[in-house]
C-alpha cells in the first residue's frame, strides 16, 4: 500500500529539511514540469488524475485551474494560495503535512502556480499553528536559497514569490472568498460569486485557493502519472486520503490510506475500536459541518460519492466519534455554539438563526424544552439550508442538527418528556 | 504613539502589499505583540500609519478573536471548547481552572497573571483536551497535569 504524502513523515521526528526532501526525490517533479511541460499540460494532467479538492467541497482541482485566464492578455499578477486555515472542529490533517514535510507543500504550490502562471503565492496559516509557522518560514527561506523560488526559477523564465500569512483567528477565514478579504486586511466576510476567484480574486486578480492536502498531491501526480494516482484508490475518487478519528476510541489519530476505505476499518482497525465501556452511537464523518452517520453505515466507503449516498459528506474526512455516554443534545449544542460564534454576521438567517438554534438546544439540554422546540429546530434546518445564506457556514451547521434529530429523536424527546438530561 | 520598531515592522509588512491598508491585520498583530493588547490610542495610531480611518481599523480589530481590545494578563490561556475536546471532557479542565485561578472565561486573575479564554478547535483533536498558553500548545491535558503546566508561567 503506497502512502505518497506521508511516507517520509514519522511521528516525533523533525520535519524534512530541504536536503532530506531532495534526497527522497523532492523537487524532481518541479524540474520535470519546468523543463518539459506547458502550463496547460500540467492542468490537463491534474484534471485527468481526477484529484478532488481536499478542503471539503471535493471539486476537480485541474478543472478549477482551467478557469483561470491564460495567455498574454490575462490580468496580472495572478495568485496561488494554499489554504492552511484548518479550523473545522474535529480536523487535524493539514497540520500533519505542514509540520512533517513542508517542502512537499511548497513544491506542490510552485507547480500549481506554474500551471496557472501565477507569480505570487501565499500560505494562509491559522494563528494557532505556531510550529508549522516556524517550519514554513524556514522552508520558504531554504527554497529561495536553492533557487526553487524567486526570479527565473532554474532558468525557465518562470518566477514566483511566496509569503507566509498567519491569521488572527476566526473559522470564516477558511472560506475561500473570506480568506481573500482577510488577506486584503479586511473583515473576513465572504464575497458574492460570480465573479469566481479564478477570474477575480485577491486584489481583483485571478486567484486559485487550494487546500494544503490537495496541493501536496500534485508533485506525486507529476512524478507518477494520472493513472497511478487513480490506482491508489479503492473507489472512483482517486488517490490516497488523510483520514482521522477522534473521540473515545483507543487510538485516535490520522493516517494516509487509499481513498475509499470503510468507516469500519478506520474506526475498528486504525483507531483501535471504542474505548472499553463505550459504544459507538454516531459519527460525524468529515468534521463538524457534516451529517451524522450511525452504526448501520459502518461499511460504507469513505469517498465523496459513497458518503454522499449515505446522506452525509466526506468533508475533511477527519471523523468525530460520538459514544453512548455522550448526550447527543449536548453534543449538537456544542457544535451550534461554535457555528453561532463563528458566523461572520453578514447575512440575516445565519446571524440571527444560529444563536436562536443554540438557545433552543440549551433549553432542551437543561430540561426546559417543549415539544414545539423540535419543530422550531426543524424549521431552522430548512431556513438556514442551502441557497438561503451567503456562504456554506450556516448550511454546514444545519447538517449535524438535522441528522441528529433524525437519528437521535428519542434522545431529544426524552429530554422534553423527563424535563432533564438523561445522560 | 507607536515606537520606531513598531512602525518599521508595519512598514515592512505594508511594502509586500499593493496598498498600505492591506497590512492592517499585520499591524494590529505587531502592536499587540509589543503591548499585549490594542487600546483606543493604538487604533488611532495604526489608522494614521496606514492612512485609513480609526473606525475602519476598529472594525477589523473587533472581527478577529485573537486581537484583544481589552487588557489581558501576562499569560493568555486559550482552552479548546470544540467538539472533540467536549467529548473528551474539556469541561472538567475548565472547572479545575476556575477553581485554581478563581476566574471564568473572559476574565483575568487579580494579580494579572492569567487571562482565560475559550477557543475553537486547536487542530489536535486526536490529543484532546488541548489548550494553548502564550502560543505554546499542550495536549492530552488532565487535571493532574494542569498544575505543572501553570507553574511554568509566573
Ligand atoms: C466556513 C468555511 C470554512 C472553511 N474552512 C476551510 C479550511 O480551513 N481549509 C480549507 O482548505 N478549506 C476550507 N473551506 C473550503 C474553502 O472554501 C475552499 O473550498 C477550499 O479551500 C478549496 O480548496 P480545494 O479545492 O483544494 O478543496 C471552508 C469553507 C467554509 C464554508
Ligand atoms: S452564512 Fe453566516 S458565515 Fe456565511 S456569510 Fe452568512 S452570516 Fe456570514
Ligand atoms: S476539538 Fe479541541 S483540538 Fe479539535
Amino acid at each position: 500500500m503506497e502512502r505518497p504524502l506521508t511516507k517520509n513523515i514519522h511521528a516525533g521526528r523533525q520535519p524534512l529539511s530541504l536536503k532530506e526532501y531532495t534526497t527522497t526525490g523532492g523537487y524532481t517533479a518541479l524540474q520535470q514540469v519546468l523543463k518539459n511541460n506547458t502550463p496547460q499540460e500540467v492542468q490537463q494532467l491534474v484534471q485527468k488524475s481526477n484529484l478532488k479538492g481536499r478542503g471539503g467541497a471535493g471539486f476537480n482541482t485541474g478543472m478549477k485551474w482551467s478557469f483561470v485566464p491564460m495567455g498574454a492578455d490575462a490580468p496580472r499578477p495572478k495568485y496561488l494560495i494554499a489554504n492552511a486555515d484548518e479550523m473545522e472542529p474535529g480536523t487535524f490533517k493539514d497540520r500533519l503535512l505542514l509540520e512533517g514535510n513542508p517542502h512537499q507543500l511548497l513544491e506542490g504550490m510552485i507547480i500549481a502556480a506554474y500551471a496557472i502562471q501565477a507569480n505570487i503565492s501565499y500560505i494562509f496559516l491559522r494563528w494557532a499553528y505556531k510550529k508549522a509557522a516556524r517550519v514554513l518560514e524556514q522552508s520558504i527561506h531554504e527554497a529561495y536559497e536553492a533557487g526553487w523560488l524567486g526570479q527565473n526559477i532554474l532558468g525557465s523564465g518562470f518566477s514566483l514569490n511566496m509569503h507566509l500569512h498567519t491569521g488572527a483567528g476566526r473559522y470564516m477565514c477558511g472560506e475561500e472568498t473570506a480568506l481573500l478579504n482577510a488577506l486584503e486586511g479586511k473583515r473576513a466576510t465572504p464575497r458574492a460569486k460570480p465573479p469566481f476567484p479564478q477570474v477575480s480574486g485577491l486584489f481583483g486578480k485571478p486567484t486559485i485557493v487550494n487546500n494544503v492536502e490537495t496541493l501536496c498531491c500534485v508533485p506525486h501526480i507529476v512524478n507518477n502519472g494520472a493513472e497511478w494516482f487513480q490506482s491508489l484508490s479503492y473507489s472512483e475518487d482517486s488517490g490516497t486520503k488523510i483520514y482521522g478519528v477522534s473521540g473515545k476510541v483507543n487510538n485516535p489519530g490520522a493516517w494516509e490510506l487509499p481513498m475509499g476505505v470503510t468507516m469500519r476499518e478506520l474506526i475498528e482497525e486504525h483507531a483501535g475500536g471504542m474505548k472499553k465501556g463505550y459504544r459507538l452511537k454516531g459519527v460525524l464523518p468529515g468534521g463538524a459541518s457534516t451529517d451524522f452517520l450511525t452504526e448501520q453505515h459502518l461499511d460504507i466507503k469513505m469517498d465523496f460519492k459513497s458518503v454522499a449516498a449515505a446522506g452525509s459528506r466526506l468533508g475533511t474526512a477527519t471523523m468525530v466519534v460520538m459514544d453512548d455516554a455522550t448526550c447527543p443534545v449536548g453534543f449538537v449544542h456544542n457544535l451550534q455554539h461554535f457555528f453561532a460564534q463563528e458566523s461572520c454576521g453578514w447575512c440575516t438567517p445565519c446571524r440571527e438563526g444560529l444563536p436562536w438554534v443554540e438557545k433552543i438546544l440549551l433549553t432542551i439540554e437543561k430540561g426546559e424544552g417543549k415539544q414545539e422546540d423540535i419543530e422550531l429546530l426543524q424549521m431552522h434546518t430548512q431556513l438556514l439550508g442551502p441557497g438561503n445564506t451567503f456562504c456554506a457556514l450556516a448550511p454546514g451547521a444545519m447538517e449535524p442538527l438535522q441528522s441528529a434529530i433524525k437519528y437521535f429523536r428519542e434522545d431529544f424527546d426524552r429530554h422534553i418528556r423527563e424535563q432533564k438530561c438523561p445522560y | 504613539m507607536l515606537s520606531n520598531e513598531e512602525i518599521q515592522d508595519i512598514d515592512h509588512e505594508a511594502a509586500k502589499l499593493p496598498y498600505k491598508k492591506a497590512a492592517v491585520i499585520e499591524a494590529l498583530k505587531i502592536v499587540q505583540q509589543h503591548r499585549g493588547w490594542i487600546n483606543d490610542e493604538s487604533v488611532s495610531d495604526i489608522a494614521e500609519c496606514l492612512e485609513m480611518s480609526a473606525a475602519e481599523v476598529d472594525s477589523v480589530a473587533t472581527f478577529y478573536n485573537l486581537i484583544f481590545r481589552s487588557p489581558v494578563g501576562r499569560h493568555v490561556i486559550l482552552l479548546c471548547d470544540s467538539i472533540s475536546c467536549y467529548v473528551m471532557g474539556y469541561k472538567n479542565i475548565y472547572e479545575a481552572l476556575q477553581q485554581k485561578l478563581k476566574i471564568k472565561f473572559g476574565e483575568t486573575t487579580a494579580d494579572q497573571r492569567f487571562t482565560l479564554l475559550p477557543n475553537a478547535c486547536l487542530g489536535c483533536c486526536d490529543h484532546a483536551p488541548a489548550l494553548i498558553i502564550n502560543g505554546e500548545l499542550y495536549t492530552d491535558i488532565s487535571i493532574e497535569t494542569l498544575d505543572d503546566i501553570l507553574l511554568k508561567y509566573t
